[in-house]
């Protein structure tokens, strides 16, 4: 994809600026509906699902106290993945949200709740809540697209260290805990700046250093002991170690599906000055993707299959998205606008499509066949090993060729209609 | 029984296991805390957040209950005359309300209130009319300072009660404290069957309601009073016309030598006080409804270090605490992000993106925390920041 602005056919060209303003009102009035009908059925859904996860845990970790016995392993460390996908997705990312503030509920509250995995709740909060759900898909401010370490727009420069992405992409995947705490913890840009010893820095790494610790002991240490007596010490590490891995692979895969598939929309800064609320709203529609499926789909993604609607309204009860869905969609048909859905293996399928795609200088896929691979091959190999200079030049080249080829392709296309 | 002192080191190592088992069983559930995971089972343990369960709701008259609740384990009881403070949900939303308890330390260890449903009360509404037995419900310990004064310290024996509506309940759970009753009415207790030896207190109460049937506890007091453990002077606004302070002496002609207590609506305990006054008297009140939130459009802002400012009901505090210098925390300034919510602590502020108003009443709903970006004054805020 390229920044909406610069498409040939941008897909809001046809919306006045009334248009967007309207669209926004009949969107504000979708959330007021939820917000007027918030209640006690929501409390109950919310209570029951970190009652559930609660003990699917406990029972969990008991079964593990065995898991010497292989069945135990496989039930113990089946149920302690779901349990902790539950943690994440459903209940702590919701709750982290504030979701879940009007219940009052100091326990179940986006200022003191503290989550199962790497990063500490706070930190999380200002990158993901405030940075990434304001600016998204804004290129150059939101950092979520390629987290800093993917390129994936087209939009976003190219550099050799992209040509690894899709290495980058796996690892994060199944470090995704530990990546997202970096990321939260800026922690690329904070060495690119030398600023590692700035005293908010080091604080922040504290802290951080803090809960991996902690977490780390819980699952690598106290849990193994504790299944000591029965000879299960190294079977539960394993167990917990699948169980975070298992949770990081699907956290990892339903976050690419969010914003990463192609059909997804980015955004120039430029074009978020002065951004109304309205275009806001258009922004959120047109950044977000959903994962069609099932009821149980919803759940294990934290109802990010929702996507849409979570970054429409990220403080509606994520229990009430597949409810509202319809009507979003509804408003996207009325106002001639693509929603982005489909099921899950296509959305995964699509987002590393992309990762593997923009590994690549923009053009060079497309103006490289078997005839010109060498020089083609040769120039990737400059572009990577020489200066910025000449890969500014070789880029130009590339995209220029990558243009009159394409304009050619569709002379010949039109050439053939009018034949036809 | 010998006087050895106890070793302090005899008792170190269970307290130093204990310890050590507590930091292992915290270790084990973070990040979460092991409390988290007994509370599935056993949320009224000793340990736990105070909580209590309601067993019974007993209908009083057609709007108002007694709620029967069996408090956690760590409920440290209550002098009569004193209330609770009760978190409940309601609509999904916990709420926060004091009501007096009506019967006075129970055998059972079970607490109870009675609360009358005032209209557009959300949560006496719903506890009179919605609560059912089962309901998990939070407390904190009894508080108050309208208690009978400790007779054993040459207390007053000569006592004088008004009360209005629901400011009954206070004194029934005292009344009723001094004389149990069962079903059967007024137990003959040691200290009535001796009234003569002056150990019992003379107690007249004057008690005012709308109506006969709308009379919380009623049968009570007559009884009461057919038993002779108080003179029950009561007034019924459509019998009697509504209350005149100038007839009180007429009803007990030895006010001055009375102790007062009272407790009911504002309007009449400040007349009642001005009329005691008057005569040199004191009176002990207690009134729970503080005046209600009113919103209005802007309103002064003041914070937690004394530091005030004037916001119009259209700026979100948030760019008017800024402007006016104060350190707040922001995010993403468009009520998506929670990354501003502070307490507030009273007032009322409106929602700009919908005009729904959200108050905090002191004493009654805790803070409540607000998102500054998006919420402006709506009268008077008191942030707790």
């Amino acid at each position: 994809m390229t920044a909406i602005q610069k498409k040939s056919d941008n897909p809001i060209a046809h919306l006045t600026p009334e248009d967007i303003e309207q669209l926004g009102r009949e969107l504000d009035a979708i959330r007021q509906d939820v917000l007027d009908s918030r209640g006690a059925d929501d409390a109950a859904y919310i209570r029951k699902v970190i009652k559930t996860q609660r003990g699917l845990e406990l029972g969990s970790r008991a079964v593990l106290l065995f898991s010497v016995f292989p069945p135990a392993w496989v039930l113990g460390t089946a149920g302690l993945s779901v349990s902790k996908i539950l943690e994440n997705m459903e209940i702590g990312h919701n709750v982290l949200h504030g979701q879940w503030d009007w219940m009052r509920d100091p326990k179940i509250h986006s200022t003191t709740w503290e989550w199962d995995f790497a990063t500490p709740a706070a930190q999380w909060q200002h990158s993901h809540n405030q940075i990434h759900h304001t600016y998204t898909n804004v290129i150059g401010k939101d950092n979520d697209l390629g987290y800093g370490i993917m390129r994936v727009d087209e939009d976003q420069r190219w550099s050799p260290f992209h040509l690894a992405q899709p290495l980058w992409c796996f690892l994060n995947a199944v470090f995704f805990e530990y990546g997202i705490a970096a990321y939260d913890l800026d922690l690329g840009a904070t060495i690119k700046k030398k600023k590692l010893k700035d005293p908010d820095f080091q604080r922040r790494a504290k802290e951080v250093l803090a809960k991996v610790r902690k977490q780390a002991t819980k699952d690598y240490v106290v849990h193994p002991l504790l299944s000591l007596p029965t000879g299960s010490f190294l079977p539960t590490v394993l167990a917990n170690f699948t169980a975070n891995t298992v949770r990081n692979l699907w956290g990892n895969s339903v976050i690419l599906c969010g914003h990463f598939p192609e059909g997804v929309e980015t955004f120039e800064k430029r074009s978020i000055e002065g951004e109304t609320r309205g275009e806001w709203y258009l922004r959120q529609m047109l950044g977000a993707a959903n994962i069609s499926g099932s009821k149980a789909m919803h759940i294990m993604s934290g109802n990010l299959s929702h996507q849409i609607e979570h970054h429409l309204f990220p403080d509606l009860p994520s229990n009430r998205y597949a409810e509202i869905a319809p009507k979003v969609k509804a408003l996207f048909d009325k106002y001639e606008l693509t929603y982005c859905a489909r099921p899950f293996p296509q959305q995964v399928y699509s987002a590393w499509h992309k990762v593997f795609r923009l590994s690549l200088p923009n053009g060079w896929l497309a103006t490289t066949n078997v005839k010109n691979a060498p020089q083609q091959l040769k120039l990737l190999y400059a572009m990577s090993t020489k200066g910025p200079k000449v890969r500014r030049a070789a880029q130009a080249r590339l995209t220029q060729e990558a243009r009159r080829k394409e304009a050619a392709k569709s002379k010949a296309a039109e050439k053939e209609t009018v034949a036809a | 029984m010998s006087t050895t002192l106890e070793l302090p080191a005899t008792q170190a190592p269970s307290a130093r296991l204990r310890d050590r088992l507590v930091r292992v069983a915290e270790a084990a559930t973070t990040p979460l805390v092991p409390a988290d995971y007994l509370d599935l089972f056993a949320p009224l343990r000793s340990g736990a957040d105070l909580r209590g369960r309601i067993e019974q709701v007993h209908p009083e008259t057609r709007d108002a209950a007694t709620i029967l609740i069996r408090p956690g384990a760590d409920w440290a009881g209550h002098v009569p005359g004193q209330y609770v403070r009760i978190g409940i949900d309601v609509d999904g939303v916990r709420q926060w309300r004091a009501y007096s308890l009506t019967h006075g330390p129970r055998r059972d260890g079970r607490i109870a209130i009675t609360v009358k449903a005032v209209p557009d009360g959300l949560v006496s509404n719903h506890l009179v009319h919605e609560a059912r037995p089962g309901t998990l419900v939070h407390l904190e310990q009894a508080a108050g300072e309208f208690v009978l004064p400790d007779p054993g310290e040459g207390g007053h024996a000569k006592l004088l009660f008004v009360t209005a509506g629901s400011g009954i309940t206070p004194v029934i759970g005292m009344l009723r404290n001094l004389f149990p009753s069962t079903d059967e009415g007024v137990l003959r207790t040691e200290r009535l069957a001796h009234r003569d030896q002056h150990s019992a207190p003379d107690i007249v109460v004057i008690h005012v309601a709308p109506s006969h049937p709308d009379s919380i506890f009623i049968r009570d007091l007559e009884a009461l009073g057919e038993a002779g453990a108080i003179r029950l002077v009561a007034r019924y606004d459509d019998q009697h016309g509504l209350l005149d302070l100038a007839d009180l002496e007429t009803w007990v002609p030895d006010l001055q030598e009375r102790r007062t207590f009272a407790c009911g609506p504002a309007g009449l305990l400040d007349a009642l006080q001005a009329h005691h006054q008057e005569r040199g008297l004191t009176v002990t009140t207690e009134h729970f409804r503080t005046a209600r939130v009113e919103p209005g459009e802007g309103g002064t802002i003041t914070f937690a270090d004394g530091k005030t400012l004037e916001a119009d009901g259209a700026t979100p505090i948030l760019d008017a605490a800024e402007t006016a210098g104060v350190l707040m925390p922001s995010g993403c300034r468009m009520g998506i992000c929670f990354g501003c919510v502070l307490p507030l602590k009273e007032g009322a502020v409106r929602d700009l993106r919908n005009g729904e108003i959200t108050t905090a009443v002191a004493g009654e709903s805790r803070h409540v925390l607000v998102q500054t970006c998006i919420s402006a004054a709506a009268g008077a805020c008191h942030l707790d920041h």
